[in-house]
């Protein structure tokens, strides 16, 4: 049990900042929820005593800087190759835990082939996708992930298929993949989501440390700022129009397919 | 495979010299004419606790090589021109986070897709930086299947030395071409440890490690350039590597590099037995350039003239011409499109240039 002292009197610890992040304050948009999912990701990194032996590969985006917010070694990489250095750092040290966090112009424009062929090969590597339709850091430009008839500065009259196709499912498209060990889509539209959210972030980390494969939490996020809408606006959104286009869920758990598999050779046998 | 003397190609002799280097990562992808280093990789990295992928593309195999230098690996990568010029963002980011590894370039004929043909059209590329910002790659220029082997071994050891990415530039002639090696300069050897900076899974008890390229503050981005600029002075003072042959007495002196360099040699001894004063000067280290060295040659008495013979339209001439500042002419005999010299091609226009050194027709075009 964590006591502390204020002013002579002993106190218990309930809750206090988790130990994997810095005290570096967060320098992310208000109501943004990259803060969050930070904080969510350092609670299961302490949960599962893993902060020493932590790896993270920051990408470009937003979350260029996420490096100063965790207190794990980390390294910051070009623009969609997270998976790749990723993979290079995983495959000399197998004892260390590798986590990329990435955007979805990093993960699902630029590196969509790291992405893929990481997830295909099987690497064991958990990579946090954070899918918020939209570029953020550039100054709100259309996204991979952008829904149609959403107005970006590069889709002024509103995101056509016609033009520029639909947007990109990625849970989707990777969990197919044999060497996919855990997929899934979480929101993080309000507390009992963002709770789900923690639990599939953990989840991904047990599929990189039990050696079962690669493992992706794609997380959906608001960017009420680029999006010109009011934080309440831009959850709410989240809520009702990117859980329509992007459906939460759990797209590969190979838990789930190896209780299957043996009970189908139980019932065969 | 044992240390003795061994019949071997170029580009096989470059994996032998990348594992006594104590190479464990190799990520590559398939191009002509290098696909000898990545099958060779394929097959033995494995015997030397090692490991290989082959990459979903050389920007994906760049930044494998990233991650696994960034952990204190060494780690190597190769490819071919049209490969070469999709790593340069990867070389980028590794030369500002000051990440030790080695890439070979087996330089085919470009721009484009070219052909696979030998060719140096990639000597700007390879000395300059090549990526985008201001850096440079510790560049070794080998001319022989020894030197593909041996110079894959230094550029890991001075890679390690000066924490900063190295290049060994070489053409298809060299990589493809075989020769006895001998081994018995590259003993087998460790990294050196790297614990200060690596990212491992050690971090109990220490401040934790951050490689990064971004100093979004000009101020604090002009101190990172500043440490990597005064690092490339030392490295300027410190390992410019060169070779000579015949060069005392020489009226004329042949700068070139690579496989020119060895028909350069054919050439010479055959001038020679017609009385004819001609040395070659090689470059070894092409990145950091002998200025120097070619400058004394320059101000020296009994040099008359000065020719480079390049595969291509004219690139190390101007390092060269840096160096020569003016003092001795300066003749340049290209070959094009993926063409290589006989030495018939240099010997013609070395005769005629020791007839009339100062004639002020510098280039010489060969068949």
């Amino acid at each position: 049990m964590d006591t502390v002292t204020i002013e002579g009197t002993e106190y218990e610890v309930v809750a206090q900042r988790p130990k994997s992040l810095t005290d570096k304050p967060f320098t992310y948009c208000p109501g943004c929820n990259h803060g969050t999912t930070h904080k969510i990701i350092a609670e299961v990194v302490d949960e599962l005593g893993i902060q020493h032996r932590c790896i993270g590969i920051a990408s470009v985006g937003c979350s260029v800087f996420s490096y100063e917010f965790f207190d794990f070694d980390f390294i910051s990489v070009p623009h969609g190759r997270a998976l790749a250095v990723a993979t290079g750092a995983k495959r000399m040290r197998p004892n260390s835990v590798l986590m990329t966090y990435q955007g979805d112009g990093d993960l699902a424009a630029i590196g969509t082939a790291e992405t893929i062929h990481a997830c295909n090969r099987g690497e064991r590597v958990t990579c946090i996708f954070v899918n918020n339709a939209i570029y953020g850091m550039t100054g709100g430009q259309m996204a991979p992930t952008t829904l149609l008839g959403m107005k970006t500065t590069t889709s002024p009259l509103g995101r056509d298929a016609k033009r520029i196709g639909w947007p990109m499912k990625m849970s989707e498209m990777l969990a197919p993949l044999p060497g996919a060990a855990y997929i899934a889509r979480v929101s993080m539209h309000d507390a009992k989501h963002i709770l789900k959210a923690k639990a599939a972030i953990k989840k991904a980390f047990r599929a990189q440390l039990e050696d079962k494969g690669f493992s992706m939490v794609e997380v959906l996020s608001n960017c009420n700022v680029n999006w010109h809408v009011t934080p309440q606006e831009g959850v709410k959104f989240v809520e009702e129009q990117m859980t329509k286009n992007f459906p939460l869920g759990v797209y590969k758990d190979i838990w789930e397919e190896e209780k299957t598999a043996s009970q189908t050779d139980k019932e065969e046998g | 495979m044992s240390d003795e003397r061994v019949f071997m190609k170029g580009n096989h002799a470059a994996c032998e010299g990348a594992y006594r280097a104590g190479c464990k990562a190799y990520f590559g992808y398939p191009i002509t004419p290098q696909n000898e280093v990545t099958e060779y990789m394929s097959a033995h990295i494995w015997e030397h606790g090692g490991t290989f992928i082959q990459s979903e593309s050389e920007v994906a195999a760049i930044n494998m090589i990233m991650g696994a230098s960034a952990t204190g690996a060494r780690a190597m990568t190769s490819s071919s021109s049209p490969g070469i010029s999709l790593k340069q963002e990867g070389l980028s980011y590794i030369a500002m986070m000051e990440l030790p590894m080695v890439v070979m370039n087996v330089v085919r004929c470009g721009p484009g897709l070219g052909n696979i043909a030998p060719h140096q059209g990639d000597y700007f590329q390879a000395t300059k930086g090549g990526g985008h910002g201001d850096y440079r790659l510790i560049t070794l220029a080998p001319n022989s299947v020894q030197e593909m082997a041996q110079f894959v071994y230094d550029a890991f050891v001075l890679a390690d030395k000066w924490r900063n990415p190295a290049m060994v530039l070489t053409d298809g002639t060299i990589g493809q071409m075989m020769e006895p090696v001998d081994y018995t300069t590259m003993p087998w050897m460790d990294p050196p440890d790297k614990s200060d900076w690596q990212l491992d899974e050690f971090q109990e008890g220490r401040e934790r490690h951050v490689l990064t390229s971004i100093w979004l503050d000009p101020v604090d981005m002009a101190v990172a350039h500043e440490k990597l600029i005064d690092k490339y002075e030392r490295l300027k003072k410190e390992d410019v590597r060169y070779d000579e042959y015949l060069t005392d007495d020489a009226e004329l002196l042949v700068v070139a590099i690579g496989s020119p360099s060895r028909v350069t040699h054919s050439a010479i001894r055959l001038l020679r037995q017609e009385g004819l004063k001609v040395g070659l000067f090689r470059p070894i280290t092409v990145w950091p350039f002998p200025y120097d060295a070619i400058r004394e040659y320059a101000n020296s008495k009994h040099i008359k003239a000065i020719l480079v013979p390049e595969m291509n339209w004219g690139q190390m001439i101007e390092d060269v011409k840096l160096a020569v500042l003016d003092k001795k002419p300066v003749h340049f005999v290209p070959k094009h499109g993926g063409l290589t010299f006989t030495p018939e091609d240099l010997t013609e226009p070395i005769r005629a240039i020791l007839n009339n050194p100062e004639d002020p027709n510098t280039l010489w075009h060969v068949s």
